[in-house]
């Protein structure tokens, strides 16, 4: 089912009752989902991510705006009416039940014509547990499964009563790293095969980008971009966005642009025309101060490479080499670049000279850390 | 190594002997007692061993009046006080405003001396020559006529003494019941109620059996308080309790020890191992039964 959010917005009063001014959790969200796809909300703890996932559940109530499923206004609709399956972070799976009497407990509260029989429940709660691999557990207690377990039986809990769409609140956070990695394409696998919406929360970039369709990065309560994942890691819209997503993180330099050059420090490092409104900004003589963000795989060393590094020194991790070095212009501590293994002989030494990719390379207004748009030349 | 067998001993030795002589002789003194026929305090002799104590306690009318009114008083206060504090607790629960003040109006009975609520229920209850009390101004206005609650019939004094047990019981039993109530994860009701669970059904598969722990211990110190009641009959019916007819077993032992008719420490043994028989069978019953419906 479609899922449209209208200028929703949630402010919850301010803990610290001194303060009058509401905590604004998520502020003016709009975006649609389309039927069937997987969504990742992504963003750092306490963006307002949860929120928004509770928002659409209907747990909470949004205090402007309207919320659509498909094409009708759920937004006063409460919880138990709207027919959504949520797993909670912690799984809230009932502990004195076993792991039948858990997946049945949603198909125990429908009435009336949809009443069914224990046989009916059963045969649907065995289906469902079939599609997420713990048929042999039925008979046990929540106690007695491992995290990787206890989370699939929170998702079939969430898949018996065939809902809309499926929420889930940072389902892999409780799971160890191994875990998390099988877990996250098992969650790809039952969302393909239900063809449920499904929209997941998570912190953690590398898993919303492994597996979701869409990704919608915010931070304090705003959406930053939306977009497939790939989009958002090549072309992030500023300097949150590229700097939250891509492990080793993106390489952020001062520098400026000059004349249709990229200058860091006194190295004019890339030959540029500037698109947009920048554009027409550098073709006076000024020189414009940018942040440069550059993917670590945007790095090619080349002995008459123009970035000059002070080589700190050199990671093996087998199927690429970490180059770690250092720039005066460079903003935190080290530059970290990924570099395939077979290129890396021929480095050494004091000073490491770059080339860099173009299209791995980001430049974002000084101020407004918004990204500028540019071909290179 | 053969030292250290014995230092572990020796570390133990202060609190065996504290235990050996007021806990585990005066106990096994009683069982001594409760066989010895005829036993004299004075002279510490006594004409011979057999079941002649049992006999006469059982026997005794005053006794059987204490076992019937230490039962009545067991099966109705202890249901009525744990589901009254499971009731209020939960209605503590879901008020947010004034919630602080309701609980402090609740736990007050526990801080209050049990004489001083005696005579407050005296207050409530008593007939004087100047007064009906409380009660019987109410039941007069109704259109009843007054009761004699606390000198009138059995009924009444038992129907004193029950509520004057379940008001005195209740502001443990509602503690505990409200911190098991707040222990229960807010996760497993927002689950419940993404799924369109009714709240009746809230309660009963999933409140219920997540404070059913805290449930059984409330009824099984309940059941055991109760078969020990002996000072709240005291405070509203005072020391003479077996012309009162409301005396409890409790009351018989320290009466046939201590009281008017004093000085049988074999009758009085004879009684307190006839309640533990008592005690420890219902309690073994009420873990039978727990077993299949408390959920740790």
């Amino acid at each position: 089912m479609k899922i449209t959010l209208d200028h929703v917005t949630k402010r919850f009063p301010n803990r610290n009752k001194k303060i009058h001014e509401d905590v604004i959790a998520v502020n003016d969200f709009t975006f649609e989902i389309l039927d069937g796809k997987l969504i990742g909300l992504l963003g750092p703890s306490g963006c307002g991510k949860s929120t928004t996932l509770n928002l659409i559940s209907g747990l909470e109530m949004p205090s402007a705006g309207r919320i659509f499923f498909g094409d009708t206004d759920v937004t006063n609709l409460p919880a138990e009416n709207r027919g959504v399956g949520l797993v909670f972070q912690n799984y809230a799976l009932y502990p004195h039940l076993t792991v039948m009497d858990n997946i049945t407990f949603p198909l125990g509260n429908l009435r009336g014509a949809e009443k069914l029989t224990k046989e009916q429940m059963r045969a649907k709660a065995t289906e469902v547990a079939k599609l997420v691999q713990i048929g042999e557990l039925m008979e046990r207690r929540p106690s007695e499964l491992s995290g990787g377990q206890q989370q699939r039986v929170a998702i079939a809990r969430a898949l018996v009563k065939m809902p809309s769409v499926l929420l889930l609140d940072e389902p892999l956070s409780n799971l160890d790293a191994r875990l998390r990695l099988q877990t996250r394409e098992e969650l790809a696998r039952i969302q393909r095969e239900t063809g449920i919406t499904t929209i997941f929360v998570t912190h953690d970039q590398e898993e919303a980008m492994s597996i979701s369709d869409l990704i919608v990065v915010m931070k304090d309560g705003v959406i930053h971009q939306i977009g497939k994942p790939q989009e958002v890691y090549d072309s992030p819209c500023n300097l949150f966005v590229a700097k939250f997503l891509g492990t080793p993180p993106i390489n952020v330099f001062e520098g400026c642009v000059r004349n249709g050059q990229v200058f860091i420090g006194e190295e004019a490092v890339l030959d540029v025309k500037l698109t947009g409104d920048a554009g027409a900004a550098d073709s006076g003589d000024g020189s414009l101060p940018v942040w440069i963000g550059i993917r670590p795989e945007g790095f090619v060393p080349a002995n008459d490479g123009r970035l000059t590094c002070a080589l700190s020194k050199i990671e093996v991790m087998g199927r690429d080499t970490s180059v770690v070095s250092t720039h005066p212009s460079f903003v935190g501590t080290t530059i970290r670049s990924i570099i395939p293994s077979e290129d890396v002989t021929g480095i050494g030494g004091e000073i490491v000279r770059f080339r860099l990719k173009p299209s791995k390379v980001c430049l974002f207004d000084k101020t407004t850390e918004k990204t500028i748009g540019f071909e290179a030349r | 190594m053969k030292q250290s067998k014995y230092k572990g001993w020796l570390y133990l030795l202060p609190a065996i002997l504290f235990l050996g002589i007021f806990m585990v002789y005066p106990l096994i003194d009683v069982v001594v007692y409760s066989f010895e026929e005829g036993y004299n305090f004075v002279s510490q002799t006594s004409n011979g061993t057999g079941l002649y104590n049992y006999r006469y306690v059982l026997r005794d009318p005053y006794f059987v009046q204490a076992l019937k009114n230490t039962f009545v008083l067991v099966i109705i206060t202890v249901p009525v006080s744990t589901g009254l504090a499971l009731l209020i607790s939960l209605a503590l629960s879901s008020v947010k405003p004034l919630r602080n003040l309701f609980q402090t109006v609740y736990f007050l009975p526990y801080v209050t001396n049990t004489l001083a609520v005696g005579l407050v229920f005296m207050v409530l209850f008593k007939k004087t020559e100047y007064t009906d009390g409380m009660v019987n101004l109410l039941i007069r206005f109704f259109g009843g006529s007054s009761v004699d609650f606390i000198d009138g019939p059995h009924w009444a004094k038992m129907l004193v003494m029950c509520i004057y047990t379940v008001w005195i019981v209740l502001p443990f039993k509602i503690l505990i019941l409200t911190s098991a109530l707040a222990s229960v994860k807010e996760d497993y009701y927002r689950a419940a109620r993404v799924d369109g669970t009714r709240p009746s059904r809230i309660f009963y598969r999933i409140t219920l059996p997540m404070i059913s722990p805290m449930i059984f211990y409330l009824i099984i110190t309940g059941f055991i308080g109760a078969f020990k009641a002996y000072s709240d009959e005291v405070a509203l019916f005072g020391t003479d309790l077996n012309s009162a007819g409301m005396n409890t077993m409790v009351g018989y032992i320290y009466d046939m020890l201590y009281g008017n008719s004093g000085g049988y420490p074999s009758f009085a043994s004879a009684a307190a191992l006839i309640l533990f028989a008592v005690v420890f069978t219902i309690t073994c019953i009420n873990l039978m039964v727990s077993r299949n419906n408390v959920h740790y």
